[in-house]
Parts: C-alpha cells; sequence; structure tokens
C-alpha cells in the first residue's frame, strides 16, 4: 500500500475512535439531562422527597459524563481541519455555518444554565432552577439538532451549489440544508437511541440496587422509572429505525444492500438474511440463514418486489460490507433485546413482581452498557455504510484528507489512544464509583461548591458534596 | 455597503482577543503551579480560577469554529500546516481539564494531577505560541492547500514565540493571583509579576526584531518613511504600558496590574495587526481570498449579533458573582 493510502486509513481511524468516544458521553447525557427534568418537574408536582434524592443522585453523574463530553468534543471541532482539510476547504460554507451555531447556541444555554442547574437551587428557588434544568436538556437537544443535521447533510446533500473554484456554496435556502432528507429520521432514531441509552444504564443501577435491596426506594423508583421508558420507547425505535431504512434506501441504496448483505439482485423477492458470513471476495454471504422474500417485505411492503443488489453498484463506490452488515445486525439484536426487556418488565409489572424477580433484574443489569453498544453500532452502519464517500456521491473520503504524511497521523492516534483511555478511563471509574453507592433517602446537595460558566462541570466539587 | 468579510474577521479576531484575555491568565497560574507552596496556597491559586477557567475555553472552540464558517480556506490550510502543535494543545487542555478537577476527587493522587495541570498547561501555551511563530514566518502554500511537511513549524523563531507566550501568560497568572490572593502568596505572585513583566519585554522585543527579517511585507509596514511615524507609537506605547505597569505593581494595586499586563498583549495584537493585516494567513492569503460567502456570512451574522452579545453579558455576570478575593475556603 502507498504511504498516502496509510494516512488517509489512519486519518479514518483516529477521526473513528475520537469520534466513537465522544459520542458515549452525550449519548448518555442527552436522555439524563431529560431524565433529570422529569424528577424535578415529578418532585415540584408532587413533593415527593423520593423525586429530590433522585435528582440529586444523579446530577452527581450528570456533571461528570457532561465534562468529559465537552472535552472530548472540542478535539472534534479541531479534527476537521487537522485532517479533512481538503473537506472543510469544499464544505466549509454550508457546513461551517451550522457548527457555528452549534457553538453559538447550544453552547450559550450549557454556559448560561448548567452552573444554576448544579449549584444554584438555594440561590434561585425551586421554579427557576427547573427553568434551568429544562434549558440544559434543551440545550443538549440544540446541540445534538444541529451536529446531526450537518451529518445529515453530508449523507444527504441538497441546497448547494458548486463555485468554480469546487467549494460547496448554499444556495438561496437554508432552510432547505438544514432539513436536509435524511436529517429528521437521523434526529429522531438519534435521540431516541439516547433515550434508551440513559434508561437502560438507570435501570442497570436501579437493578444492581434492588438485587442487594429490593426495599430501597430510590432503587425501585428509578428501576420502574426505566422499565417504563424501555417499555414505549424500544417498539418506537424499531419503528423510526425502519423508517430510518426506508428513508436509506431511497436516498442511499448501496448502504442498505450491504446491511442486508445483498450482493446479488434479487427480481423476485429479496430473502431476508438473518446471520451469515459476508464473502466480499465471492460476492455472497456464506452460511446464510436466511427467510425467503421477507427482506421485501420489510424495505417494499411487498413479498414479491424486485430489490437491487450491489451488482448494480459500481465497484468503486461499494461500502465495506462485513463491517456495516456486522454492526448492523448488533444494533438490531440489542434493539430486540431491549424490546424483550421492555416486555418482560410489563408483565412483572402485572404480576406485580417488578421489585422481586432477580432474573429481571440480573439481564437488566447485564443489559446496562447495551445503549452504548447499540449506538456505536448504528453510528457505524451509517458511517461505513456511507462510504467511499464524505459527502455521499459527490466527495471522496480519499480526496477529503490533509495532505499529511503517515507517520503524523500514526502518532497522533497512538497519542489519542493513550490518553483516552487513561484519561476517560478514569473519569469512567469514578463514574462506577458513584453508580456503586445505593441512592440515600437524604441525597446531600451540591450546594458550596462554585458556579461554572460552561462546559466542562466540577466532579471535584460534585464529588465533594457526597457524604463523609 | 458593510463588507462582511471584514465584519467577520473583527469576529474571529474578537474572539482571538477574547480567549487570549480570558484564558491566558488561568493557564498561566497552571505554568506557575509548581511553585505555590502545596497545600492551601495551592487550593486559592485552583480556586481563583475554578469558577471561569471552562468558560474561557469555550472561546477557543469559537474562534476556531468561526474560522471554519467564516474563512473556510484559512482553517483548510493552517490546521494541517500546524498539524503537532494543534493536537499537542488540544491533549493538553484534555489532560490539564480534567486533572483540573480529579485533583480534588483523589486526594491520594493530588501531587499527580497537580503535575498533570502543570504539564497541560505547559505544552497548551508553549503550542499556542509555535502556531503563532509558524504561521508569521510564513507557511508553504500550494493551491487551496498546506504543501509543506510535518516538522515546517519547528524553527528557532516558533520556538522564541512559544516561550514568550509562556512568559507572557505566566505574567498574566500572576497579575490574577496578586488580584485574587492575600498574604504570602499574593507577595510571591507580586515577586513573580516583577521578574515576568521584564522578562516578557525582552521577548517582545527579540520577537518583534526576529520578525523583521521574516518577510519583505513586515518590515516594509513597519520601517518605511513616512509610515514610520504611526508605526513607531506601537514600541512607544509598549514602554508606557510597562511604565504604569511597574507603577501599579509598586503602589500594590490589586488589579490594576493585569489590565496593564493585558494592555501589553493588546499591543503585541496591534503590532501582529500592522505585520499581517489583511491577511488572514500572513502573506499568504487575505480574508478576501479565504473568505466563505455572502450567504454563509449574512446567515451566521444573524446568529452572532444575537448570542453574542448574551455570551458576553452572562461572562460578565459570572465574573461579577466571583469578584473580590477568595477566601480561605474558596469556592469549594
Amino acid at each position: 500500500m502507498i504511504e498516502q493510502e496509510w494516512a488517509i486509513i489512519l486519518a479514518r481511524a483516529q477521526f473513528a475512535f475520537t469520534v466513537s468516544f465522544h459520542f458515549l458521553f452525550p449519548a448518555f447525557s442527552i436522555g439524563l439531562a431529560s431524565f433529570l427534568a422529569v424528577l424535578e418537574g415529578l418532585w415540584l408536582k408532587t413533593g415527593r422527597g423520593v423525586y429530590a434524592n433522585l435528582y440529586r443522585y444523579w446530577l452527581k453523574i450528570f456533571a461528570v459524563v457532561f465534562a468529559m463530553g465537552v472535552v472530548s468534543g472540542i478535539v472534534m471541532s479541531y479534527q476537521f481541519g487537522t485532517n479533512w482539510s481538503v473537506f472543510s476547504d469544499k464544505a466549509g460554507p454550508v457546513i461551517g455555518p451550522l457548527m457555528a451555531y452549534e457553538v453559538l447556541t447550544a453552547f450559550f444555554l450549557e454556559a448560561g444554565f448548567l452552573g444554576v442547574m448544579l449549584f444554584g437551587i438555594n440561590k434561585v428557588g425551586p421554579k427557576l432552577h427547573f427553568a434551568a434544568t429544562l434549558a440544559v436538556a434543551v440545550g443538549t437537544f440544540i446541540s445534538a439538532f444541529w451536529i446531526l443535521s450537518v451529518n445529515s447533510w453530508m449523507h444527504t446533500p441538497v441546497g448547494y451549489e458548486i463555485a468554480a473554484n469546487g467549494q460547496f456554496m448554499p444556495g438561496d435556502s437554508w432552510w432547505t440544508i438544514v432539513f436536509n432528507p435524511s436529517f429528521p429520521y437521523r434526529l429522531v432514531h438519534t435521540l431516541l437511541a439516547a433515550y434508551l441509552t440513559t434508561a437502560f444504564i438507570v435501570g442497570a443501577v436501579g437493578a444492581w440496587h434492588l438485587l442487594k435491596d429490593r426495599t430501597n426506594l430510590g432503587a425501585r423508583k428509578m428501576f420502574s422509572m426505566a422499565m417504563w421508558m424501555a417499555t414505549i420507547v424500544a417498539p418506537l425505535q424499531i419503528l423510526a429505525g425502519d423508517f430510518h431504512g426506508l428513508n436509506t434506501l431511497e436516498h442511499q441504496p448501496a448502504k442498505v444492500m450491504a446491511m442486508e448483505g445483498h450482493y446479488q439482485s434479487h427480481p423476485d423477492g429479496a430473502p431476508l438474511i438473518l446471520f451469515g458470513i459476508p464473502n466480499s471476495a465471492e460476492r455472497q454471504v456464506d452460511y446464510a440463514v436466511e427467510i425467503p422474500k421477507v427482506s421485501s417485505l420489510i424495505l417494499k411492503h411487498d413479498l414479491n418486489a424486485p430489490l437491487a443488489g450491489l451488482d448494480t453498484i459500481p465497484d468503486a463506490d461499494e461500502p465495506p460490507v462485513g463491517i456495516v452488515f456486522w454492526a448492523f445486525r448488533i444494533m438490531v439484536g440489542i434493539g430486540f433485546a431491549m424490546l424483550s426487556i421492555g416486555l418482560w418488565s410489563l408483565f412483572a409489572r402485572w404480576r406485580k413482581q417488578l421489585y422481586d424477580w432477580p432474573l429481571l433484574h440480573k439481564c437488566a443489569l447485564a443489559m446496562g452498557p447495551s445503549g452504548l453498544v447499540a449506538v456505536l453500532a448504528g453510528w457505524v452502519v451509517t458511517e461505513v455504510g456511507r462510504q467511499p464517500f464524505t459527502i455521499y456521491g459527490l466527495l471522496r473520503t480519499a480526496d477529503s484528507a490533509s495532505p499529511l504524511d503517515a507517520p503524523a497521523v500514526a502518532a497522533s492516534l497512538a497519542a489519542f489512544v493513550v490518553v483516552y483511555f487513561a484519561v476517560f478511563g478514569m473519569g469512567i471509574w469514578y463514574l462506577l464509583r458513584l453508580m456503586q453507592k445505593p441512592p440515600e433517602a437524604h441525597e446531600p446537595e451540591l450546594s458550596d461548591a462554585p458556579i461554572r460558566t460552561a462546559g466542562v462541570t466540577p466532579a471535584a466539587a460534585v464529588l465533594e458534596g457526597e457524604p463523609k | 455597503m458593510i463588507d462582511l468579510t471584514i465584519v467577520w474577521a473583527a469576529i474571529i479576531g474578537f474572539a482571538i482577543i477574547a480567549y487570549v484575555v480570558m484564558d491566558g491568565f488561568d493557564l498561566g497560574i497552571g505554568i506557575l503551579f509548581p511553585l505555590f507552596a502545596v497545600g492551601k496556597d495551592r487550593d486559592t491559586a485552583m480556586n481563583s480560577i475554578a469558577p471561569v477557567w471552562d468558560g474561557n475555553e469555550t472561546w477557543l472552540v469559537m474562534g476556531v469554529g468561526g474560522l471554519l464558517a467564516a474563512f473556510p480556506l484559512a482553517y483548510a490550510i493552517i490546521l494541517p500546516a500546524l498539524y503537532a502543535p494543534m493536537i499537542a494543545m488540544l491533549l493538553g487542555l484534555v489532560f490539564r481539564g480534567v486533572a483540573f478537577e480529579f485533583r480534588w476527587r483523589d486526594p491520594a493522587h493530588r501531587e499527580f494531577w497537580d503535575r498533570a495541570f502543570t504539564a497541560g498547561s505547559v505544552v497548551a501555551t508553549f503550542a499556542q505560541g509555535i502556531a503563532l511563530g509558524a504561521l508569521l514566518q510564513g507557511i508553504t502554500v500550494e493551491g487551496r492547500a498546506y504543501a509543506g511537511g510535518w516538522w515546517e513549524w519547528l524553527t528557532p523563531f516558533s520556538m522564541l514565540t512559544g516561550l514568550g507566550l509562556l512568559v507572557g501568560y505566566a505574567l498574566l497568572g500572576a497579575c490574577w493571583i496578586n488580584w485574587k490572593a492575600e498574604g504570602g502568596l499574593q507577595q510571591q505572585a507580586v515577586t513573580y509579576a516583577g521578574r515576568l513583566g521584564i522578562a516578557l519585554l525582552v521577548m517582545i522585543g527579540a520577537i518583534s526584531a526576529a520578525s523583521l527579517t521574516l518577510e519583505a511585507q513586515y518590515s516594509q509596514r513597519w520601517l518605511s518613511f513616512p509610515g514610520v511615524l504611526a508605526t513607531a507609537q506601537v514600541p512607544l506605547a509598549t514602554l508606557i504600558v510597562t511604565f504604569l505597569f511597574y507603577r501599579a505593581l509598586r503602589l500594590r494595586k490589586d488589579a490594576q496590574p493585569f489590565f496593564w499586563a493585558l494592555g501589553l498583549f493588546g499591543l503585541c495584537l496591534v503590532g501582529l495587526g500592522v505585520s499581517i493585516w489583511p491577511d488572514v494567513i500572513p502573506a499568504r492569503v487575505t480574508i478576501w481570498e479565504a473568505a466563505a460567502p455572502y450567504r454563509s456570512q449574512v446567515f451566521m451574522l444573524i446568529g452572532a449579533g444575537i448570542m453574542i452579545p448574551i455570551i458576553l453579558a452572562y461572562t460578565a455576570w459570572s465574573y461579577w458573582v466571583f469578584r473580590g478575593k477568595v477566601g480561605h475556603e474558596g469556592y469549594h
């Protein structure tokens, strides 16, 4: 392989590594911010102490997660330029303003209200404090809105003109660019994924404490709330995923072909391949376990509808099949496991056994990190499935990278790996320590710690607020 | 009609100034940190920046995000050209940011996190200084891309600017401590500020003199007659501000030395402007060559026009909340 190809592969690895690490934190904190808003709302409405205690319990965890999300996010804002400079030059006039809006609107809300949310309840009173919590929840949503709009535009670019110098220029309507065809689907699918991720982490923490003490009121409440979330959102998510898939079929058919493992076209109904080993050399899926015609049923809502395969796609435009195929099955498998847990909990609720069914609790505990895994797998499906393009159909990944030597990228990748595992590993360990403590009947406040102006929150101050 | 390219150059310039003004002193405290006594003094130094440092770093994201949006070509050329320093800066900031928090969390390893705090601050500052030097000395541009190697930034001049920024930020840090601390720690800070002031003046002189040899454009801007009558005011003002800085220090003023030190930074930025305006990449690419199209500029200007004043108001408010000396308890 020539050096330039190595440089691109390393740059892709570095972006994948840093964005995956980063994505874990917002995937959790978006849902957690909403969960906190719900808890505080319930507390204000009912006056029940259990909600206030749960709020304080999860606020400590939120602070640490949010901090790591911001720190790892700063890196991303530079990496478009350091490693993908040609892309940045060409796409900057379109995506740059959207990202600038993310900084201006989301950072502002976080800057303005996170400090109040973390430390301000005694300073501003409960109602204003609830407004601050809502503002932070909305801020995480706005942040997701803009960055997913950028990402979606790269999948389904519309509303642009190409200038003489090769740059993508905005057309007459920013509305068209922001609400590009895949954006609504991707936004809904990603936000629901964030909610499910949070639900299963909260559920696992509740389950862990129920296994040790089934009378702990806080543990019962958080487990119950998390399971409601799973019961309701998991089916919605499967539905949303289906719509997103149909949207992808319309705009990026090659990605769906890779997800399905359809190397060949099927003129009279395509089979649904449940499992198998994609073999790109032989253009077939080895050891395939398949249900005839069901893929056509899902994608075209007709058993006999013809479905094109990768044989209709030029080799140079084909995404890597194996990675997409496997990541898709991991994501879908977890989705259905989540659905099962949700239904099981509903059954347990009906039998009045929600808090006394250790097997359910053990399964919920095992499913704790499942949302994070599913989110990453889903991300791999959509991003690897877009290859070999950065701007789908218009700009190739190979033509997007910075003019860097492979050793430079290799060195930076190694540095990122070492620092991220050390630093964020430490942070995750602190999180697990916080989660290991059962929710107390009187969770301490965070009252005497500093108000922060933005972003990184004071894990230190938060953690110091623990009982001594 | 107003030229939006100039407006955006002004906004980016403002973000850079805001960043240097606000993050400079807290990086400086990181640089000076090992010199403070373990225990109360270090905690006070840390507490004096605890409520504000992370908001300060927002401006760094604002600067680079704005550059991508308003001058995509400049973003696309500068970041690869400064690849190693930029990566080092980011890792330094990551390390420093969490070290800052973890030192309170993990008293058993506080010594380790204190070192990480200093190392992260020094690396980030040095990298920023190198970046400035590398841009001033000229980077290799071909067409719409950086065309140099990945060590091009490494020269004696960029080492000099890296060192200069270390001295400058350390001075701001010492002045901040002088403002926010009391007793022995404040005395210590005054001593450091006095020494660092001289050192910074030497660095400014050396960097200015060296920069005149870099590009014909620079020496012509500064030295040709009659422009020299105007440009000579910058070094003159530098000497006056230095005098005022030492006077305030001698009179034991709390806040004044900090603002005079900022004044020195401001004059450096004016000097920078004289050398490079209207280039976004010095002597290579002008702001108009790199500018995003009109539609992008307008769209963003609406958001920036509304949000930047609100952000500034909030920032000012949070500094107001934490005005005055840091008590022994700090904010923690």
